[in-house]
């Protein structure tokens, strides 16, 4: 009981100084936070345009029925194919009337349909990646039904590229911002507890164990944490809101992030109250 | 009980404390230690409640010895031995019974426990009806007084005290003194640093220990010779 009563009668007598604590800490988590819904809004949007990745088989058109048959089935069951879908000639001249309502002329007047008729092959999770796509491109490509195969070579590498350099930028900016916040956390922390150090002598003059001095101040950390950390998720709440109601969506982040984002909070206070503390106690 | 052996507290900046200073104080003894300012009593005590460690030689108190006892030890030595500080060293935003009784508490004794003690020995100071007020509303003595009966809530087996009766009147003093002589008698030793030579005079039976310029310059209880003072304002 002892470590609880004392936190809470800590927070009591001196609340100001929690309450700056706990905003400083809000203040540090709510740039994370920013730069998370940032990042998770571009990872997604990057993920939609990666979702579009597909490979089109061109069909011989004096390919037998039987032997396109079995090649659909062949390719089902290759490595990384979520779904096959079949393109008759037909079809491929209806939709290119659709998508191309300029040529719409130069399509009527054709007296025989030029388009061959393909397979649309729809790609799993990690195998859209330029080398995946190339591989299964060139499995696909020797069968004797298939006429060329397409994948936008060039346009899957350079989403490719700006997938890592995506990943790059968030790794070094996520770091420094992480590292940031938890400098301003411990700084904040360590003020508080700077303002106390003569309770923590005087509790090690009259026999109080390190371990017995430590744990309010621990706990205490810990609180302040999370009440930065929900503090910051209020913020970010805010702040994610008003874009999208006034500019333009956003997705919200996943609950695993702000579990996490709030852990931090509660994990950084604790780490600088027992760096704090130990400091303190080194001194008697 | 304490045990200075060849003792010397060298700081880098001020220079020697105190110089090759030996003495024995046994179990259940009153010795007043004596001196000016800067003779080195506080440096003494500090010592003692191994706040500080010595330069060279060695100090025993209660069975703990400055060389072996390790930093995150000490507690062991503080909850048998009581000290007093000059400076009262309380917390100012508690209560005179909250600071008494975590005392006790950091000990492992219950809390109802503690608070019901420290009343107890509040009253035994004179200082019940202030059991409640923040210490920073106190006046010095009153703080003295807290200061001391947190000292002794724990019954120590040696209890030292840094000008004790520094801030009091002399009828606060002698109220002091007479709960001194009742822990004294129940078998609690006591190493009382002061320079008042008036209050060693009163109790010329007890031992005296004088320091001067960081040495140990008289003991009441023979061998070393004795040296005259001037009492200090």
């Amino acid at each position: 009981m002892h470590p609880f009563r004392e936190t809470f009668q800590g927070i009591r007598r001196a609340p100001f100084l929690t309450f700056l604590s706990a905003a400083m800490v809000a203040l540090a988590l709510f740039v994370v936070g920013l730069f998370a819904v940032v990042t998770y809004n571009l990872h997604q949007a990057l993920r939609q345009i990666e979702a579009g990745v597909e490979i089109v088989i061109y069909l011989d058109d004096h390919a037998d029925t039987d032997l396109v048959d079995a090649f659909r089935r062949e390719i089902a069951e290759l490595p990384g194919v979520r779904a096959v879908r079949h393109v008759s000639r037909e079809q491929a001249l209806e939709i290119a009337r659709r998508e191309l309502p300029e040529f719409d002329l130069l399509f009527t007047s054709l007296d025989e349909n030029p388009l061959p008729a393909s397979f649309e092959v729809e790609l799993l999770d990690g195998f859209r990646d330029p080398a995946a796509v190339a591989q299964l491109a060139d499995a696909i490509r020797p069968h004797p039904a298939v006429e060329d195969v397409r994948y936008g070579e060039a346009w899957v590498e350079r989403l490719a590229l700006l997938q890592r350099i995506g990943a790059l930028a968030t790794a070094i900016l996520g770091g420094a911002f992480s590292v940031i916040a938890a400098l301003i956390i411990g700084t904040a922390i360590r003020i508080a507890i700077f303002a106390r150090r003569e309770e923590i002598h005087i509790m090690r003059l009259v026999g109080a164990t390190d371990g017995f001095i430590q744990r309010p101040f621990l706990l205490e950390g810990m609180i302040t944490g999370a009440l930065g950390g929900l503090l910051a998720l209020g913020l970010t709440w805010g702040a994610y809101s008003a874009v999208t109601q006034a500019l333009f969506p956003l997705t919200w982040i996943p609950s695993i992030w702000i579990i996490g984002g709030v852990s931090a909070g509660i994990l950084f206070g604790l780490l600088a109250s027992t760096f704090a503390v130990r400091r303190h106690l080194d001194e008697v | 009980m304490i045990h200075f052996r060849q003792v010397e507290k060298v700081y880098p900046k001020r220079g020697p404390a105190l110089i090759d200073i030996s003495f024995d104080i046994e179990p259940g003894s009153w010795v007043f230690l004596t001196g000016h300012s800067g003779s080195g009593k506080t440096t003494t005590l500090r010592l003692l409640h191994m706040a500080e460690r010595p330069s060279h030689g060695e100090v025993e108190v209660c069975g703990f010895s400055s060389r072996h006892l390790r930093p995150k030890k000490v507690w062991q030595l503080r909850r048998k031995v009581g000290m007093i500080f000059q400076d009262y060293r309380l917390l100012p935003d508690r209560t005179a019974l909250e600071n008494v009784s975590f005392a006790l508490e950091v000990t492992g004794e219950k809390r109802r426990f503690s608070l019901r003690k420290s009343e107890e020995i509040l009253a035994r100071v004179g200082l019940e009806a202030e059991k409640n007020a923040p210490v920073h509303t106190l006046s010095g003595g009153q703080r003295q007084r807290v200061a001391i009966a947190r000292a002794v809530i724990h019954e120590p087996a040696l209890l030292l005290a840094d000008e004790p009766t520094g801030n009091m009147d002399t009828r606060a003093s002698r109220g002091i003194l007479e709960l001194f002589q009742e822990l004294n008698a129940r078998g609690m030793a006591i190493l009382m640093a002061t320079h008042d030579l008036a209050l060693t005079q009163q109790n010329a039976e007890r031992r005296v220990l004088e320091l001067s310029e960081g040495r140990l310059v008289y003991d009441s209880a023979g061998g070393i010779a004795p040296h005259m003072t001037t009492e200090e304002g």
